[in-house]
């Protein structure tokens, strides 16, 4: 019973900590492409980790301050949105799809190549990059806080306000955006392209744009993970994040302003509380060592999910809040 | 064709909180191994924490293994001394070093991916050549895997994400008729293809026609066959586990010298069955009557429907091939690297690069296709190293869809 206890309060801390924060980011970004504008963008996970890099490579490698490193960040994820818009997004939907997740995965690679390592640390990564951000924190970040149960380090509390503070930024900018003009434009464009074309819209114009804010967005989650566990290493960034992240998405609902918030933590709960209980039933023998070992158990979590987003594909597209008429699901 | 044999193998996904409360006995272990050395013994292997503080070194035992106890979960920084490696065997595309995330209470496997350069045997060979010819053979294979992927997406419009996992699929189930059966790889192989033809089955009566009836549509199928890629590739690797494993047979062949490139017999064997199954299909599509009807239902559903043709059936022979080509591609990719858990997602992005570069949708394109990117990412090893040869692949699709996003024998029409 104990087991239960602590897995709920190791789930919790997950609730709010920086991981629900950089899937947050992650869902509210693709929110942006794929919930309002009707993009397929699968390789969200290249936006954030070009946005952990942008400040490691810039603060470790090159000696820049950590602010400049941000900045840095911020310009190189609206390069790769112009570079992967440029040709895909007058191509039909699935063109997008099969790019960013080629891009995705060849940035990955690339990162962790050998040839890169001088400036990416290869798959070593890069790390001690955080310093100046976590000495701004306005309390003692070596002591351990204890909140609800859950024990926290002071860094990792810093990292969360602000996280969070960001993702708030953020998911009232989307809201208002999506009140506006423009807003009215790219929700037009997930419902029918021509039709917008046919009222003088340029179109291209308006998905590019759509596709820098959310990878501008994803971006900031890279940093935020990044900065929160003080390093950046490029299997971190592995392709199944961005589909967690639609899964997040997918289970709050796409085309609301808070689904990707509530999905990713909610997301992220259910995904803790099952390894943290799973490890916990498998070392009772609850469940024996024959079905399955807890080397097993970071594997259960990505089936758990790929099960959920079909189950939630097909029988509940919009999610928990989400409205059925405004989820895009058929391409043309 | 890089010959890795292997230490051990984990993924390092956990990559969730590095605070987790702790459990005991957490570790780091791997083996050093080539297929020509055997076990390495001698080795110094260091870990450290993810910061650079060193916790210990040891050297390998005479099983060329090493185990390090690490004082809990979180991320460490395995490296082993480049000059303690005998010679002959050198560095993988891993490098000197690998960072793995222990779980609580795991024994994380480390993988280093050592090369000992047994293929690359043989002298006289013209690099380019050589390049070329196994350009050649991983075009062809490749081709073997699309051919289905491009029939589906024609015949049902799905971007199918899982076909990678067709490929792992019917290598892994020919691996365990292999290895574990004890059968020749042959008939393992055919047997596999017939499991991989009724894995196709179940694909399409489990899920997309009952999806089609539903009126699901393009994007949510092509998000559910996201979540289906996912099932399946970590339910694999629940069940074969993280290791990647050779076939029994074939493998200790030295490679023959043809003047001014040399190959293994096995190469050989596998560009004349990916030729002669390619002819097949082709055939197949040209002069049979099932052929004709899935161009048909490719060109125009509604019409072909209309004309009399059953077009679920149709499809679900569609499925059939897709999943013993896929098989049989997975087997002879098998062959040349080894089987693994993640093989035909990795495969996959090549596939549609090939499928796009061809054309979406079209049986040849995708053969044309496939074949022009084999060889171009074998030969991109000419100017990039080959640890980021793919990366030159997806490239090159991005190349396409910017000059030619129709492909080379697809229709304008049908690219939005």
């Amino acid at each position: 019973m104990s087991d239960l206890i602590d897995a709920f309060q190791v789930a919790g801390k997950a609730f709010f900590g920086f991981q629900a924060i950089f899937f947050a980011l992650l869902a509210i970004g693709i929110n942006v492409h794929f919930g309002y504008t009707g993009l397929l963008n699968f390789g969200q996970i290249a936006f954030a980790m070009l946005g952990g890099f942008g400040i490691a490579i810039s603060v470790s490698q090159w000696g820049l301050p950590f602010w400049v490193g941000v900045l840095i960040a911020i310009g190189s994820a609206i390069v790769l949105a112009l570079l992967l818009g440029l040709p895909t997004l007058r191509l039909r939907a699935d063109y997008l799809a099969i790019v960013t997740i080629a891009v995705a995965e060849g940035l990955r690679l690339l990162f962790r190549s050998v040839s890169a390592t001088p400036v990416t640390g290869g798959t070593r990564g890069l790390s001690a990059f955080n310093g100046s951000f976590i000495a701004l924190a306005p309390w003692d970040t070596q002591k351990r806080y204890n909140i609800l149960g859950t024990s926290w380090s002071g860094g990792e509390l810093w990292v969360a306000l602000i996280g969070w503070l960001i993702v708030t930024l953020f998911t009232l900018l989307v809201w208002q955006l999506m009140r506006s003009p423009w807003g009215r434009v790219v929700k037009a464009i997930r419902e029918d392209e021509d039709a917008v074309r046919a009222l003088g819209k340029n179109v291209y114009n308006y998905k590019m744009q759509a596709l820098v804010l959310g990878g501008l967005i994803g971006a900031f989650g890279g940093m935020v993970y990044a900065v929160g566990t003080g390093s950046a290493i490029p299997d971190q960034y592995q392709n199944a994040n961005t589909f967690l992240a639609y899964g997040a998405l997918i289970l709050g609902g796409a085309a609301r302003v808070l689904g990707p918030v509530i999905g990713s933590m909610i997301l992220l709960f259910i995904l803790q509380f099952a390894d943290t209980g799973l490890r916990a039933l498998i070392s009772n023998g609850a469940i024996p060592d024959t079905l399955f070992s807890s080397t097993d158990v970071a594997q259960i979590r990505f089936v758990l999910v790929g099960i959920g987003l079909m189950l939630l594909l097909v029988f509940r597209p919009q999610g928990i809040f989400g409205d059925r008429r405004e989820v895009m699901l058929d391409a043309r | 064709m890089l010959t890795l044999l292997v230490a051990a193998f984990g993924m390092a996904f956990a990559l969730l909180v590095p605070g987790i409360a702790a459990a005991v006995g957490e570790s780091v272990t791997g083996t050093l191994q080539t297929s020509k050395s055997g076990p390495i013994q001698g080795v110094e292997v260091k870990v450290a924490t993810a910061d650079g503080n060193e916790i210990q070194s040891v050297d390998t035992d005479e099983n060329g293994r090493f185990s390090i106890p690490v004082p809990g979960p979180g991320q460490y920084v395995v490296t082993l001394a480049e000059g303690d490696l005998p010679a002959g065997v050198d560095l993988g595309t891993n490098g000197d070093s690998v960072t793995v995330t222990v779980g609580p209470g795991r024994a994380q496997p480390v993988l280093f991916g050592l090369v000992d350069g047994t293929s690359n045997a043989g002298g006289g060979s013209i690099e380019a050549v050589q390049l070329l010819v196994d350009g050649i053979r991983f075009g062809l294979l490749i081709a073997v895997c699309a051919v289905g992927l491009s029939l589906i997406f024609g015949t049902t419009g799905l971007t199918n994400f899982a076909h990678g996992e067709l490929v792992t699929i019917g290598a892994v189930i020919a691996w365990y008729i292999n290895v574990r059966g004890g059968v020749p790889l042959v008939p393992a192989t055919i047997i596999a293809m017939i499991a991989g033809a009724g894995v196709g089955i179940l694909n399409e009566r489990g899920l997309w026609r009952p999806l089609r009836r539903r009126g699901t549509g393009l994007v949510a199928a092509l998000v559910v066959s996201i979540g289906l890629s996912l099932v399946l590739r970590y339910l694999i690797q629940i069940v074969y586990g993280g290791f990647s494993n050779p076939y029994a047979d074939y493998q200790s062949q030295r490679a023959v010298d043809y003047g001014v490139f040399t190959m293994t017999n096995r190469s050989l064997a596998s560009i004349a069955v990916s030729v002669v199954v390619l002819v097949l299909v082709a055939l197949m599509l040209q002069r049979t009557k099932i052929g004709k009807a899935m161009r048909a239902v490719s060109d125009n559903r509604d019409l072909a429907a209309s004309s009399g043709i059953d077009v679920d059936r149709v499809i679900l022979v569609v499925w059939m091939m897709g999943g013993a080509l896929a098989t049989l591609g997975g087997v002879l990719l098998g062959l040349s690297d080894q089987v693994q858990w993640d093989m035909g997602f990795r495969l996959l992005l090549l596939m549609f690069a090939g499928v796009t570069l061809g054309g979406l949708g079209t049986a040849y394109g995708a053969l044309v296709g496939s074949l022009i990117v084999g060889v171009f990412v074998q030969m991109s090893t000419l100017i990039i190293p080959s640890d980021v040869k793919y990366v030159g692949g997806l490239l090159l699709l991005i190349v396409i869809l910017v000059v030619r996003p129709q492909g080379i024998l697809g229709s304008r029409a049908r690219i939005g």
